[in-house]
């Protein structure tokens, strides 16, 4: 055996060229990444073969870096996401032993490091080009001076460092020369100054993301003067006002992609010469604007209307002429967002729409005006349409549903939540081939025969939403699993009349990594067991609400799904047992354990400290007196933070039925939004 | 050049001097008269003392007496014969006889020697101390005769070279008061000695001649006044006055004419003369001289100084030439430009400053807000940095290693307050109110309020800090801020004497 093996491995040398194993590794890592694992466990050969391969790598724990890294020299990019405490131990680590060959390090979910491990990593890692360091709310001022010794750095993310201010940015954007994206969302320390020297120094920004920053009008003349400035976001920069960006006077030709959504200081005379400045722009985001879209706004369009392919209006109050105004200006648009514009009527719409021959993605969600006449008109018009979310549009009739099918057959993404869809309409969208995401929410007039149609028709279907409709049961979902083997993501939430057998056809969906069944009262181990042994993938999962699933669920998950990252087993008849054993799964990171009867705070204590990589946790507001302190302490100092939730602990049958039924759950909402 | 901050410092020096001048002179001169008539007696005694040695003082101030006394309305009069006087062209003989007035004294000192040599070093010690006394106040008149030039060069008839009149008698308060003791214990020891009386001089010009340096001290306060004049002057439309290194680093520019002490400042000095006597303390010799005032005056050509270092861009022969505009500036000028910086931050101990009110402002702001490059630069103001790092290769804000947590965090509050509800606050007049000042300890404050004029809330922000903000604001300014109140309104009396009070300190 050993002497055969010896031979393969010898004949492999004379044969294959590196080159050609790597190919070769490339294209099994692409089926399956975790292919590579049994490849490397062959022999000593495709061992080392696969150590001089991989160049990316995302460990579990920080403890094994010095090993990992050893183990592959060629590492480029490094994901840290899932090592919560990174100390600048482990980063001298990193530096010393993949310095010259790393480009990439996310440090964007760790912390516990400081400006001195970040200077050994910047100093050591000499082509380092890209960094993450979002998150790091208590880096400060020290810590961006660090980075700026990364000098051949050009993608750098900042988003949440809160306590950065311009001095830090100052001190980066003298010594990131290279810099072409560079995100600031949320360092709310930064201002004018900051922003403008980086401008100034970095001549070669293409992206720049200055949302939620301090900023005024002020520095935007600096950053419009970038000559490669390709993608500008200044959402939420509510210093930004038409007074300082009166003044402005410089074009930036190379703008495509603007983001001016809430900021609410800006209106349509500092827009104007905002967008004079940017005649080239492709899409524009005025989402949350505070002016009214009417006539004289979409004409304050007409300096970008030629090029301009998307444009977001979400939550505007757009009128019917601005709507028709922004039709015949801007014939080119591919993407509109009406998203959350109530006051959207059937003729602005109409008139939009009759326009645009070539939209292919259209969001009005909670548009709910509208009716049945619009979505005949889009249908009509907009053969092409790849992409319509329409939630909540709740008068539109369910003819109009057919027509979509029939008319636009490219649609690859659908929104019908909260609508009045029927099967007929199932029937006809079951023709668009390419259709991969398909939501049905509280669609509460479909069937099984509807969804037996989709089944049979859309095989390309990848993620299925069919909260609370509760007109499902096995029959209609085993069609789904029949037809769709490529299902991702697939909620059944409430859906009461779902059973084990439904799990057992779903795991046939091999590529299956969400799964939500929320609420479905009948649904037990069995059937978990089913998923977890076939859907490998699988990283979220959600029982919460079902009472039947117990720790033999848990324990086969446990054993078989190992790369799940996040559990919800409250009101469940999981015990200590089951939550300990998913101490098994190294990945975990989320837990949700409330109202949970059988766990007790032992049990619970040793499932914390089982899970290595546990970010957070949400248990019953009882337990935090019952927990050691020091225990609580220990976890959080891991980098695991917790949710105390104090829920009435009513876990009766009659709530749970009432909970259930559709048409309480909704008098219970409207009764909510009322009060 | 003159920085801003000169000019402000100029303006603030005139106005509070100008301002205490006038507002209280008419309460402080009444209330005081008594204690100064009290005070008196004791200056009349110390006069008996001095009497004998300084007769031709005596002489000089009775004289300006009599002219006080004399002439009813004092400034009127004054001034109707000083412009007989500035009318007279340039006679080199008043510096002649000056010059010969000290020859003279210098051969006295001649013969007192060749005396003391005649008695076999009798009485040497004492004689070796007045010796040395007179030889001191030779020195110090040829100083003050230099310096005294001063004030005179300016003068725009040129007619005196020298201000004769506060030459004279510039005896040092040490001197003099060394001179009547070695007098009085020569009065009680030994009546054979002879006193070396300095030659009184021919009484008449004498007096005209510290006249004219009065006025012409008068004339360089008015120019000080006058700074904010437009400079787009055309060449030749102006005089070109140059002084010589010396008379630009003399200390003082005004002299007491009895006890030869040194001012800077001409009311400083009449000040001072209070306590010599009381035709001293009359308002009218307390006035400020208002000559230019006078109808029928004629107009002054204007001046310009030029600075005497050859290639100077001060320097009227440069190609460029930029007049400087007063004494003051040429002062100032010549000190920051060609002079060693000698006075040291005692804060900082880096930098360092010629001037040293320049070191004063400095010392204000020294060690607040440091805004720090990486090349040794630090500034006041953020926005001053980081103009300096976009300007210049290579140079990084730097960030000090020990004081990162609170210098960020200060700054980071600041954003914080920064961000709370600032919206819609008007800030117009607030700055309106700074830009008046425009006093650097204040420019402080108000940079700090534009900054954090960026209404944004997030969750970071706290209401809290906001009341930082106007604590640093008058932390910073300081006196400057009172002194604005009081100069505004004349009501405190401890900004005013803090105000006179750096005056002559300057």
């Amino acid at each position: 055996m050993k002497k055969k093996a010896k031979q393969i491995e010898e004949k492999a040398m004379d044969l294959l060229s590196e080159e050609v194993v790597f190919i070769i590794l490339d294209l099994v890592a692409q089926n399956n990444p975790s292919n590579l694992k049994s490849f490397s466990l062959t022999c000593k050969w495709f061992y080392q073969m696969e150590s001089k391969h991989r160049t990316s790598l995302r460990p579990l724990r920080p403890e094994y870096l010095p090993r990992i890294l050893k183990r592959y020299p060629n590492t480029s990019d490094l994901d840290l996401t899932f090592c919560p405490r990174v100390t600048d131990y482990a980063l001298s680590v990193v530096g010393c032993l993949s310095g010259p060959t790393l480009r990439s390090v996310d440090l964007s979910r760790s912390f516990s490091f400081t400006a001195a491990g970040l200077l050994r990593l910047a100093v050591k890692c000499v082509s380092l080009v890209e960094i993450d360091l979002s998150n790091a709310t208590e880096m400060r001022d020290a810590g961006a001076a660090a980075v700026a010794e990364a000098k051949s750095l050009e993608r750098l993310k900042m988003e949440r460092c809160k306590k950065v201010t311009d001095m830090g940015i100052g001190c980066i954007a003298v010594g990131c020369r290279k810099l072409k994206n560079v995100s600031l969302k949320w360092c709310v320390g930064v201002g004018d100054l900051g922003v403008a020297l980086l401008s100034l120094k970095c001549k070669d920004i293409r992206s720049l993301d200055l949302s939620y920053l301090p900023i005024t009008g002020k520095c935007l003349h600096d950053v419009l003067k970038l000559q490669h400035l390709e993608q500008l976001l200044i959402q939420g920069c509510f210093g930004v006002d038409d007074d300082s960006l009166n003044s402005l006077t410089h074009h930036c030709n190379s703008l495509k992609n603007l983001d001016a959504s809430s900021c609410q200081n800006l209106t349509q005379r500092g827009l104007t010469s905002l967008l004079s400045g940017a005649p080239c722009l492709e899409r524009l985001d005025l989402s949350h604007s505070p002016s009214v879209i009417s006539l004289d706004f979409a004409s304050s369009l007409n300096k970008v209307s030629a090029l301009l392919q998307s444009i977001r209006l979400d939550g505007c109050s757009v009128t019917c002429d601005g709507l028709k105004a922004i039709g015949t200006l801007c014939t080119s648009l591919r993407e509109v967002s009406l998203s959350k514009c109530v006051t959207v009527t059937d003729e602005g719409l109409s008139s939009l729409v009759m326009k645009l021959k070539g939209l292919t993605k259209l969001d009005i969600t909670c548009c709910r005006k509208l009716t049945g006449v619009s979505i005949t008109q889009l249908a009509n018009s907009c053969p092409l349409l790849v992409s319509l979310k329409m939630e909540s549009c709740s008068l539109v009739s369910r003819e109009a549903f057919w027509l979509i099918g029939h008319k636009c057959r490219l649609l690859e993404e659908l929104d019908f939540t909260d609508n009045e869809i029927d099967d007929q309409g199932l029937k006809s969208i079951s023709t668009c081939l390419s259709l991969s995401s398909l939501k049905l929410g509280i669609c509460l007039n479909i069937t099984d025969r509807g969804l037996s149609y989709i089944g049979m028709g859309c095989s390309n279907l990848r993620e299925l939403d069919l909260y609370r409709s509760v007109g499902i049961t096995d029959i209609g979902f085993s069609s789904i699993a029949q037809g769709c083997c490529h299902l991702e993501t697939i909620n059944i939430s409430y859906c009461k009349d779902i059973t084990d057998k439904s799990l057992l056809s779903l795991s046939k969906c091999s590529l299956l990594q969400t799964f939500e069944s929320r609420g479905c009262p009948y649904i037990t181990s069995q059937g978990l067991a089913a998923i977890a042994v076939r859907c490998k993938r699988l990283t979220k999962l959600d029982l919460k609400k079902c009472p039947y699933i117990n720790d033999s669920g848990l324990l086969t998950l446990a054993h078989f799904s190992q790369s799940l990252r996040q559990i919800s087993v409250s009101d469940t008849g999981v015990t200590d047992v089951g939550l300990v054993s998913l101490a098994n799964i190294g990945c975990l990171q989320n837990i949700a354990a409330v109202n949970t009867r059988g766990l007790s705070p032992s049990g619970v204590a040793a499932a914390l400290v089982g899970c290595g990589g546990l970010r957070k946790v949400k248990l019953h507001a009882s337990l935090r007196s019952l927990l050691l302190p020091s225990l609580i302490n220990h976890m959080e100092a891991r980098g695991c933070a917790f949710l105390w939730k104090d829920y009435h602990t009513n876990n009766n049958k009659n709530t749970l039925q009432a909970e259930l039924d559709p048409k309480y759950w909704k008098l219970q909402l409207e009764e909510d939004i009322v009060l | 050049m003159e920085t801003d901050d000169d000019l402000c410092q100029n303006n603030w020096g005139g106005s509070s001097s100008s301002s205490s001048s006038k507002l209280r002179e008419p309460v402080c001169f009444t209330s005081q008269q008594h204690k100064w008539e009290d005070a008196s007696i004791l200056d009349y005694e110390m006069g008996m003392d001095e009497e004998p040695v300084f007769d031709h003082m005596k002489a000089s101030s009775s004289h300006d007496n009599n002219n006080n006394n004399n002439k009813s309305n004092g400034v009127h009069s004054h001034v109707d014969f000083l412009q007989g006087v500035r009318a007279q062209a340039w006679d080199p003989r008043t510096m002649l006889s000056n010059l010969s007035f000290m020859e003279e004294k210098i051969h006295e000192l001649q013969d007192l020697v060749h005396l003391i040599v005649g008695r076999n070093g009798q009485l040497q010690s004492r004689q070796e101390q007045l010796i040395t006394t007179d030889l001191t106040s030779i020195i110090i008149q040829l100083i003050s005769t230099a310096g005294s030039l001063l004030p005179s060069v300016k003068h725009n008839n040129m007619s005196s070279t020298t201000a004769p009149g506060s030459a004279l008698f510039p005896y040092p308060r040490e001197a003099n008061n060394l001179a009547s003791q070695t007098l009085n214990n020569n009065n009680n020891n030994s009546c054979e000695f002879d006193l070396p009386l300095p030659l009184p001089l021919p009484k008449q010009p004498s007096v005209v001649e510290e006249r004219e340096s009065h006025v012409v001290e008068e004339h360089e306060m008015k120019d000080e006044d006058d700074v904010e004049e437009g400079e787009n002057l055309l060449p030749g439309s102006y005089e070109i006055l140059q002084l010589e290194k010396e008379e630009i680093l003399a200390p003082h520019t005004h002299f007491c004419t009895i006890c030869g002490k040194g001012f800077k400042r001409d009311a400083n000095l009449r000040m001072h003369m209070r306590g010599h006597g009381d035709e001293y303390k009359t308002p009218a010799a307390l006035a400020k001289p208002n000559k230019e005032a006078l109808p029928g005056s004629e107009p002054l050509l204007i001046k310009r100084y030029s600075c005497p270092f050859p290639g100077c861009k001060r320097n009227k022969d440069h190609k460029k030439f930029q007049p400087l505009k007063t004494i003051l500036c040429v002062k100032n000028h010549y000190k920051r430009t060609h002079c060693d910086k000698s006075f040291t931050c005692s804060r900082c101990h880096t930098k360092k400053f010629s001037v040293i009110a320049d070191l004063k402002t400095h010392e204000k702001h020294c060690g607040k807000n440091k805004w720090l490059c990486s090349c040794g630069t630090t500034f006041s103001r953020k926005d001053k940095l980081f103009g300096h790092i976009a300007l210049f290769q290579g140079h990084t804000p730097a960030i000090p290693l020990e004081e990162t947590k609170p210098s960020v965090q200060r700054g980071s509050s600041d954003c914080g307050n920064n961000n709370t509800g600032m919206i819609g606050f008007n800030l117009g007049s607030a700055t309106n109110v700074n830009q008046e000042t425009s006093q650097p300890g204040f420019m402080d404050g108000k940079i700090r309020f534009e900054d954090s004029f960026s209404p944004l809330s997030f969750d970071t922000c706290n209401f809290g800090g906001f009341h930082e903000f106007p604590r640093p604001m008058f932390d910073d300014s300081d006196s400057s801020f009172q002194m604005l109140l009081s100069s505004a309104c004349g009501l405190s009396p401890r900004n005013g004497d803090g105000g006179s009070a750096s005056n002559t300190s300057l």
